[in-house]
């Protein structure tokens, strides 16, 4: 069996070159067995039968069936849903020091209609590395303002956009301000936290243009348009701060306004209002899980241990990782948190089941059952361990994924040389 | 002290003869000669001599502008002006040992621009230093003017004179000391060029160099020895350094920003052979113990914040334990000097608000548990000792007439200053009372009131004694004459007398008078320091996790646990490591120890050796300096032994680390080589003994500053990079030779030939060359690594270290040929351009062709987590388990040149230890124990307890601040920064700015 996947390798690897790969045209029919199948709901399958076909997930479990020698035998093998990275600036910025090749912050304050899809480009550089590492599924999210545009989640294997697209215009996200935030002081040269005089100007504006929305008439105004969407439930509302009040505040706000199921992107922050978030059943995903504790005093192990301390709470709780060039490290943000209070499968759910729910994209995604899509990968061992994270095989939608990559051709070329 | 400071006393015949309105002698007088020196007797006053000696009753003889004598006995000669100072309290003057008045202002210190147009060479007209922070010619005499203003505001608060210097620069020049009288600035003038001031700050300086503490030092540095060598040449005038020649005899002042650079200051100075008196920021509670061990004298400001305004428990979220305890410590600060016998004077704080709540302040710092003595010798005896000035600070017989009077005792809630005496000339500041605060009764025919009369800010309060008293009283005064209104609901009277020794007597004739019966009730105050306030406890280091305790005793015993040896022998299960003062003295099964030593059951855990992290900036006040040869700055000179990180790394199962300049400049500063002992109360703790000198180079994108749009600063390619290296070790070799030339003359010879100039970057660039520094050098791109290689082997040495070297697998096999390590990130890349061909196989390529490897951080948070980078390069590029936990441990200690005592578990090696709750290479390991030479510096079974204990601390600071009266600072929290190569602030998006030249 293994020589099954590695003539696949072969044969992509010739197409590969120095361009991004080619994404396979069709979904394969495949029968894999002996399989650990990490479900992405909780559940470990060892040793389990996993069969794909049609782009779709046809079995999953255990079944009696006469074998023909076409399965791919994967003992010792771990099958995972994709990974799906959330609110991440994948696709719109490829070399974070040079502008020309950003897209990620649209100039003014409030730019709701702006969507991340059209700009996404599926022949960044960064896009097979997330794949070498599990990440199959991205929500592609513009930032900056106060309203920073529209997302979409994309699968990481397309020609262009449009294939790209599993749900296109998905979020919209806002970045409520903080009526205290840390601002440089000249004077001082030091990093000092001051009051922003106009953040009630600011979060007006936020409330006008949700306001606004709401009310009938401006089918002429595109921004407004582009807000409508999320009284009816097509488009999530995606809060983005690192402030308790402000979380507090949005929350409420965002609700008032009859919108339900708001998603909290945050940090540390949301360890000071674990009770609000709770009590207010809403959603959070996490970035920053490798990130400093904000004060000197805080816990030296505040970030890694709050996803798990989020979920005993009962919140709906999925993780991220910003700034695409780091974000493969998703699984080992995940796996950071195991040794903080999390099993390995409820990490795993933050960045695959849960992640999917949080993201409505549940219904095809995220999780190893029957009738879902084929996104999956195939790890030679715990892939949220960096010694066991060594992806043999990815699908998406059925599609076997190229995995070699300009960086593996890299490799090898100079592995060649000094072979020699 | 007065060894120490070895101190030239100055001779006192300067100061003016002359009294009232004192004229110039010199000066064309339009009239008539009006010249008066009248004696003087202030009698039966309280007399406080100096802070030991106090006399009840007791007269002061004034004439002109001296003391000329004390009369305990109140015998005063007849041909004297006797004035009552009855219930009056006289204090030597104040002394002002932080002025600047009657200066001009300094210019304004350039806004900072981020990423701007560099200005390379100093901007200032003139035959002036080439370095536009020293301002040593400065003679701030020649620039005073008498300014009664800023006069009159600081005898309002005690002071009778002023050492005054322009607070601008690293070499500020001479202060002048002044009179706060008001007269013509030539008598003002008590002596002009007193001493030498100092700072760390460039102040007004247009100057890019020095942008760093570090360059600071390294320029106060190169200065001093620049003026040595100018006293021996002829070929050019530079007015600043004939200055310091000039000054080398007078004392030296610094002001500094905060303890460390007390330390700073002090390492300067003794490398020098001199001693500086220093200008704290009022934080030398914060590590006491070595700020003591410096032996300076201090000049310290009453610099008290208020209460932080904490609105409620969320926005609690963003203040930092480290910001209360500041608030809540500070008003210690001068007790605690007390304590620790340290020598200090107090002086107000900068800032006109300062000024006037001096006398609150220096009250609340009584309260405290700064004694009466202290705090009086603190304004007037001790300083007077630091200007060696002896006719100052004393209320005797030929001493100045500097007196402040007081109408109670000093410290007392409410005394306030009537006069203010300078130079035998009284200033009126409250004036003095005609009657004192006290129990008064007014007893007219038939009957009498009681009243309590309080003076407050110059007017009388009268209170009734008894609760059942119907009536009221007021009482204001015109002159001599006293009005009293005695008021009830039915009746008003007035009454109209005269005052008269403290009484006041009816002037109608009805023989009615007030007088006083007793003092007031209030006057219980007792002592402060008698029943000792308590002292909070202060955490060392001074942040939260300072309150962890650790046990000092570096032998141990772990026995059982699965130990990583990174030696031949590899990983040996259930064995047993004996640590015998801070060494490792054996490996074995059952191990027996002495019954004092404590064990440490290790099974279910694994042992390695610590990990070293050959590219830090934690532990660090500042990062990066701008010359393009900076290797004259020393990390060393601003390593932080307070920083969170520190501790914060241990809890990842680092040990070591090299702390490295970052990456502005081709040839950058020299590295500092520390051990992550948490506690130590010194930088020179940290330090690795014997490590070798390391230095930071750096190439690419940084060095050529691609992200400024706007700069001019040499190289701007490249190409110009190259150019820089070989123009800096043609000049080193060049000086090199030049001073063996002068060497290897006689002694006569040497005698009348000038010597070369002592050139620190030369001298550290020559150091390279000659492989006593080795190299670190921040690189990216094959053609830049090739090249310097190339740069080394023509200038025949070697390379020691490529750090971050994200292309060094393209260059590996010239690599190893060179023989030069490379030390680079697991998986980091795309963050720019040059970073654009970085692949994670990196680590692995280059150390399969034997180029000794290691995995850097450049991060305080991506150190604490080294093991799981090390371990993507199984990952990536399918290392060993061994051979990939070498990346953060062995490897590096081969790099930093100390894997002859660090990196491995053997016999005889530093016993920098961890115990891993799993696999250390697992993403699921944490690091339950970490020891540095034996010492345990963390342990995570404690962490529960210390969190809590923290949570605790923290919440009695809130609520304690929240019931603290009076007025709260606005919300503020200092952030702790964190430094990475680009850092500038230690902000990172500041620093981003920096580096693209954006603007706010």
């Amino acid at each position: 069996m293994k020589k099954v996947i590695t003539t696949t390798l072969m044969m992509c690897s010739m197409a590969a070159s120095a361009l991004t790969p080619a994404p396979a045209a069709k979904p394969v029919d495949q029968v894999f067995i002996n399989a650990n199948i990490h479900v992405g709901n909780g559940e470990v399958l060892e040793n389990a039968q996993f069969a794909i076909s049609d782009g779709k997930i046809s079995r999953a479990g255990y079944y009696r069936m006469a074998l023909d020698g076409s399965e791919i035998d994967l003992k010792g093998q771990h099958i995972y849903p994709g990974f799906i990275l959330a609110s991440t600036n994948l696709g719109l910025t490829e070399v974070d020091s040079v502008k020309a090749t950003i897209d990620a912050t649209e100039t003014g304050q409030l730019n709701p209609n702006v969507r991340a899809l059209i700009a996404y480009n599926t022949d960044s550089e960064r896009i097979p590395t997330m794949r070498f590492n599990g990440i199959l599924l991205a929500q592609t999210t513009p930032s900056g303002g106060l309203v920073s545009g529209t997302s979409s989640v994309v699968q990481l294997d397309a020609w262009n956009w449009e294939d790209a697209v599993v749900k296109a215009d998905d979020g919209l996200h806002i970045n409520w301000p903080a009526e205290w935030s840390k601002r440089f002081d000249f004077s001082t040269f030091t990093m000092q936290l001051k009051k922003d005089d106009k953040y009630t100007e600011k979060t007006d504006q936020i409330k006008a243009l949700l306001a606004d929305a709401r009310s009938t008439g401006h089918d002429n105004n595109v921004k407004l348009n582009a807000v409508k969407p999320v009284f009816s439930g097509q488009k999530k509302v995606f809060i983005h701060t690192n402030n308790p009040k402000s979380i507090i505040e949005a929350i409420s706000h965002i609700k008032s306004m009859g919108i339900d199921d708001p998603v909290l992107v945050t940090g540390q922050a949301a360890g000071s209002v674990i009770e609000f978030l709770q009590e207010q059943q809403i959603s959070v995903i996490i970035n920053g899980t490798h990130a400093l504790p904000q004060l000197s005093d805080d816990s030296i192990d505040e970030r890694y241990s709050l996803p798990a301390r989020l979920l005993q709470a009962g919140i709906q709780t999925a993780l991220t990782y910003p700034g695409s060039m780091s974000s493969r490290n998703l699984a080992f943000a995940a796996g950071s948190t195991v040794a903080y209070g999390l099993s390995t499968e409820q990490a795993l759910q933050m960045i695959t089941g849960t992640a999917a729910q949080i993201l409505g994209i549940d219904d095809q995604y995220g999780t190893l059952e029957v009738g879902k899509s084929a996104t999956f990968f195939i790890s030679q061992g715990d892939a949220l361990d960096m010694r066991g994270n060594v992806v043999e095989q990815a699908y998406i939608d059925g599609r076997p994924v190229e995995l070699h990559t300009r960086q593996q051709e890299l490799y090898e070329r100079y592995k060649e040389k000094y072979d020699q | 002290m007065n060894t120490k400071l070895k101190l030239t006393a100055w001779a006192v015949l300067a100061c003016s003869q002359f009294a009232q309105a004192a004229q110039v002698p010199t000066e064309t007088v339009n009239g008539n000669i009006d010249q008066r020196t009248p004696l003087m007797a202030l009698t039966h006053a309280t007399i406080h001599v100096n802070p030991d000696k106090t006399l009840e009753q007791a007269t002061v003889l004034i004439q002109g502008d001296r003391i000329v004598g004390i009369s305990e006995d109140n015998q005063v000669p007849d041909d004297a002006q006797v004035i009552n100072y009855r219930g009056l309290h006289i204090y030597p003057g104040f002394i002002h040992l932080d002025a600047s008045t009657g200066l001009p202002e300094p210019d304004k210190k350039p806004p900072f621009s981020w990423g701007g147009k560099e200005t390379i060479n100093s901007t200032k007209p003139g035959a002036y230093n080439n370095n536009e922070a020293i301002k040593a010619s400065y003679d701030a005499a020649e620039h005073f003017n008498t300014d009664a203003k800023a006069n009159q505001k600081l005898r309002e608060a005690g002071f009778t004179v002023a050492l005054s210097h322009r607070k601008d620069g690293i070499m500020r020049g001479t202060s002048v000391l002044t009179h706060l009288s008001d007269g013509a600035p030539e008598l003002s003038i008590i002596k002009s060029q007193v001493a030498q001031h100092y700072s760390f700050d460039k102040g007004s300086s247009k100057q890019d160099y020095p942008i760093s503490l570090m360059g600071a030092a390294a320029l106060i540095r190169q200065t001093w020895l620049d003026a040595d060598w100018y006293a021996r040449q002829d070929v050019m005038v530079d007015l600043d350094l004939a200055a310091i020649n000039q000054q080398q005899q007078l004392p030296k002042f610094i002001t500094v920003g905060n303890w460390q650079q007390n330390l700073l200051a002090d390492k300067i100075a003794t490398e020098f052979a001199t001693q500086f008196m220093v200008r704290t920021q009022g934080d030398s509670y914060q590590n006491l113990t070595a700020v003591k061990a410096t032996g300076q004298a201090l000049i310290v400001p009453l610099k008290f914040p208020k209460a932080p305004e904490i609105h409620d428990q969320l926005d609690a979220w963003n203040i930092d334990y480290t910001d209360l305890k500041k608030w809540e410590l500070a008003p210690h600060n001068p007790a605690l000097l007390e304590q620790q016998e340290i020598t200090f004077a107090l002086v107000p704080d900068e800032g006109p608000k300062a000024l006037g709540g001096f006398l609150k302040d220096l009250r609340t710092a009584h309260e405290k548990g700064l004694s009466q003595r202290a705090a009086l010798a603190a304004l007037t005896e001790t300083p007077a000792q630091l200007l060696g000035a002896k006719d100052l600070g004393a209320v005797a017989e030929g001493y100045l007439a500097n007196l402040v009077i007081t109408d109670g005792p000093l410290l007392s809630k409410g005394t306030q200053i009537a006069e203010t005496w300078v130079a035998g000339q009284n200033h009126t500041i409250n004036g003095r009372p005609d009657l004192l605060s006290g129990m008064y009764e007014l007893a007219m025919k038939d009957h009498s009131h009681q009243f309590e009369l309080k003076r407050e800010k110059g007017k009388y309060k009268l209170s009734p004694v008894a609760e059942d008293d119907p009536y009221s009283y007021q009482l204001t005064t015109a002159g001599q004459f006293a009005k009293l209104t005695v008021k009830s609901d039915e009746k008003e009277v007035k009454l109209l007398g005269l005052i008269k020794d403290h009484a006041i007597n009816a002037t109608d004739g009805s023989g009615w008078v007030i007088s006083k019966t007793s003092d007031l009730d209030a006057d219980k105050q007792t002592d402060p320091t008698k029943d000792q306030p308590t002292q909070p406890v202060i955490p060392s280091p001074f942040t939260a996790y300072g309150m962890a305790s650790i046990d000092p005793s570096d032998s141990v015993l772990i026995q059982n646990a699965t130990v990583w040896t990174n030696e031949e022998q590899g990983i040996l299960q259930n064995t047993d490591v004996l640590v015998i003062d801070g060494k490792i003295n054996k490996l074995g099964q059952n191990l027996q120890a002495a019954h004092d030593i404590k064990v440490i059951d290790g099974s279910e855990l694994h042992l390695t050796t610590g990990i070293i992290d050959e590219h830090a900036h934690i532990a660090l006040l500042s990062v990066n300096d701008i010359a393009v040869n900076s290797s004259m700055v020393r990390m060393e000179d601003v390593v932080n032994p307070h920083d969170i990180n520190i501790y914060r790394n241990l809890s990842g199962g680092v040990t070591a680390a090299q702390l490295l300049h970052g990456s502005a400049n081709p040839i950058g500063g020299q590295s500092a080589l520390i051990k992550l002992k948490w506690g130590a109360s010194h930088p020179e703790d940290l330090l690795i003994d014997d490590a070798k000198g390391f230095i930071k180079f750096a190439l690419g994108e940084n060095v050529k500053r691609s992200r400024s749009q706007d700069s001019i600063r040499y190289p701007l390619t490249r190409m110009g990079v190259e150019q820089v290296y070989r123009d800096a070790f043609t000049q080193a070799r060049a000086y090199e030779q030049e001073w063996q030339a002068f060497n290897n003359l006689s002694s006569r010879a040497q005698k009348r030939t000038t010597p070369p100039r002592k050139d620190l970057a030369m001298e550290a660039t020559l150091e390279v060359l000659n492989q006593q520094r080795f190299v670190s050098c921040h690189s990216y791109v094959q053609s830049e690594i090739n090249m310097l290689m190339h740069v080394a082997e023509d200038f025949d040495f070697r390379v020691n270290t490529f750090t971050h070297i994200l292309e060094g697998y393209k260059v590996a096999d010239k690599m190893k040929a060179h023989g030069v390590g490379g030390s680079t990130f697991a998986d980091w890349w795309a963050y720019k351009w040059e970073v654009n061909y970085a692949i994670p196989y990196n680590a692995a390529l280059m150390n399969n062709e034997g180029v000794v490897t290691a995995i850097n951080s450049d991060s305080a948070e991506m150190s604490r987590r080294l093991n799981q980078e090390a371990a993507k390069a199984i990952k990536y590029g399918g290392l060993s388990e061994t051979e990939a936990w070498k990346l953060v441990t062995l490897n590096p200690a081969k790099l930093l040149h100390l894997d002859d005592r660090m990196g491995s578990i053997a016999v005889g090696k530093d016993a920098d230890l961890v115990l891993w709750s799993d696999h250390p290479l697992s993403i699921y390991a944490k690091a339950e124990k970490t020891l540095v030479d034996g010492v345990l510096y963390f342990d995570r079974e404690q962490q529960a307890d210390l969190e809590s204990m923290i949570a605790t601390e923290k919440q009695r600071l809130i609520d304690l601040s929240k019931a603290s009266p009076g007025q709260k600072a606005p919300f503020k929290s200092m952030p702790p920064k964190t430094y990475e190569c680009e850092s500038i602030t230690g902000y990172h998006e500041f620093d981003h700015m920096f580096y693209t030249g954006a603007q706010q």
